[in-house]
């Protein structure tokens, strides 16, 4: 689903935030990207999402390799990706159902069915009865929980989260791990950045490290391999 | 491997499409349409003050030219009707006699582009003006009448463009006996160069206008961009096309273009409603049919569509400037 092939992201200084990184991961798989700040974990979210574009390598997300897309596409390949932040980026000018509605706003659904599938990814996270509160009156959990089901509303296959559970106490990060969990299983490829180590340890999956821009364990080149756990 | 996902992704939208056919892609089209524009609306009914003061200022820099428009034309009416009531006047020699005037008044009738012509003999002719010019005691000390018979002619109506008043004075100067004849054409002539004049400069200040008008609703517009950074990067996060993300601040220019438009028709209705009186009393003194016309329905309609094309390159200018390179990737933090 992502594969990454000697990629180098080299910003316009001399600084290199990934070094020819190697990996990929296969549909419903769940893995961890993990490293110290500014080992390049957000810089390889953001080739994901085609807010960067590679310096050298190829960069494939479901079978189209985002190097050569035009401008003009890449909103299309955003709308197969799901994203959650640390600050969630809610908008807190509208309630919780807007907030969850937008991806399937800019996708031009029809209210019939937006209503059914926002209730749906709100059911999913457990505040189906708050989608009419505005973001700002729920706590850092729920808000968290928002943003995960704006990410998912649109069912897209990949799923990517930076710090999810930054801001979380240990018990509601388990909660949002498996969530995540969850969508692993019905096929959604998850990739978390994170440097919460506790966390993931316990979950037990497929890690990513990250080292300097190099990718010094995780990065099979055989996709779909065996490789799992540090 | 990768094409395997591809393969289902494709599958899922296409089972998207089966369920929600063309009828009805294009209805939600149409729905976030008007969700769209109700709600840009609704964002400027917000902040009455602000709209306000845009609507005003659009309004005011709309009102002046069409005002001096409108002024232009019903002075080009005036010209006009000056111009078919034009006269030609044709001054004897001194000695021709009064029954040899009576001939050429009717040889001159006799004329196809003749409406008619009165014959004012000399005699009369000093009386009116002894009785007019208030120069009673100087005419007594002269010897004779120094004024000629003179014939006043009226053109035909078909006649009285300036070719054929032109064509009937060589005809009339062509005469035996007459010594002088005079068209007062030649102010008529300076104002219509006057109003042509008049005219470029205006057209020349309506598009300066009209470019500070695109220059304010840009930079409000802007403003409106700024405030909603957040929602907009989340757009583009989320996938939202660069027309999707333009959207409400495109109709945000055109409303903006509406309210300027209705101000300045206000704005056009009262100046008429207050220079109504005067004008009227100018035009009495001039015993001038002169008028200054308003808008008519279609002018009206047509200044608030011009108003909203404005207001909405106005936007689009704002946001081809600012918008299309606010891309999301600041968002996700180190």
């Amino acid at each position: 689903m992502i594969e990454f092939h000697q990629v180098t992201k080299r910003y316009d200084s001399d600084h290199t935030a990934l070094r020819q990184v190697n990996f990929g991961l296969e549909r419903g798989e769940l893995a961890f990207l993990t490293g110290h700040s500014g080992a390049g974990k957000s810089t390889l979210l953001k080739l994901v999402m085609v807010m960067e574009r590679p310096s050298a390598g190829e960069v494939v997300v479901g079978g189209q390799v985002l190097n050569r897309l035009p401008r003009r596409q890449i909103p299309y390949i955003r709308r197969h990706i799901g994203v959650v932040f640390q600050n969630h980026q809610l908008l807190f000018d509208r309630t919780v159902f807007d907030n969850v509605a937008m991806p399937l706003e800019v996708m031009g659904a029809s209210p019939r069915d937006t209503g059914r599938r926002v209730r749906a990814a709100l059911d999913k996270v457990g505040l189906l009865k708050k989608e009419k509160m505005n973001p700002m009156q729920l706590s850092g959990g729920e808000q968290q929980r928002v943003g995960i089901a704006r990410a998912v509303v649109n069912k897209p296959p990949v799923l990517l989260a930076d710090e999810p559970t930054g801001n979380l106490d240990p018990e509601l990060s388990a909660d949002i791990m498996n969530l995540f969990g969850q969508f692993s299983q019905v096929g959604v490829t998850v990739l978390i950045a994170t440097h919460d180590i506790a966390l993931i340890n316990e979950m037990g999956r497929r890690t990513l490290t990250l080292d300097h821009g190099r990718l010094i364990a995780g990065g099979t080149s055989v996709i779909g391999g065996a490789a799992s756990g540090l | 491997m990768a094409s395997d996902p591809r393969r289902k992704a494709e599958s899922a939208r296409g089972a998207n499409k089966a369920r929600s056919p063309w009828r009805e892609q294009a209805e939600s089209y149409l729905t976030h349409h008007r969700k769209v524009a109700e709600d840009s609306a609704r964002r400027l009914w917000q902040t009455p003050v602000a709209s306000l003061m845009t609507w005003t200022v659009m309004g005011v820099a709309l009102a002046l030219p069409v005002a001096l428009l409108l002024l232009l034309t019903s002075l080009q009416g005036v010209s006009a009707g000056w111009e078919s009531s034009a006269r030609v006047t044709a001054y004897m020699e001194l000695d021709v006699s009064l029954d040899r005037a009576r001939v050429l008044a009717d040889d001159i009738s006799g004329d196809g582009r003749v409406a008619g012509v009165e014959l004012v003999d000399r005699e009369q002719a000093l009386t009116e003006f002894r009785a007019s010019s208030g120069l009673e005691d100087a005419l007594d000390y002269l010897e004779g009448n120094p004024l000629p018979h003179t014939l006043l002619i009226t053109p035909k109506e078909g006649a009285r463009s300036t070719e054929g008043v032109e064509g009937l004075v060589r005809f009339v100067e062509g005469m035996e006996g007459v010594e002088l004849v005079q068209v007062d054409l030649g102010w008529l002539q300076r104002l219509n160069a006057m109003t042509d004049l008049l005219a470029r400069a205006v057209w020349a200040l309506a598009i300066l206008l009209a470019a500070a008008v695109v220059l304010v609703i840009g930079n409000t517009v802007r403003l409106s961009i700024e405030s909603r950074r957040d929602e907009i990067l989340v757009a583009k996060l989320v996938g939202g096309t660069d027309s999707f993300v333009r959207r409400p601040f495109l109709y945000t220019g055109t409303w903006f273009g509406l309210g300027g438009g209705a101000v300045a028709l206000i704005l056009l209705q009262l100046s008429m409603w207050w220079l109504s009186g005067p004008i009227e009393r100018l035009a009495v003194l001039y015993r001038s049919d002169f008028s200054l016309d308003g808008l008519q329905i279609d002018g009206a309609l047509a200044l608030i569509i011009v108003a909203m094309l404005l207001g909405w390159l106005g936007a689009w200018v704002a946001v081809k400037r600012h918008l299309d390179d606010m891309e999301p990737g600041d968002i996700a933090g180190g």
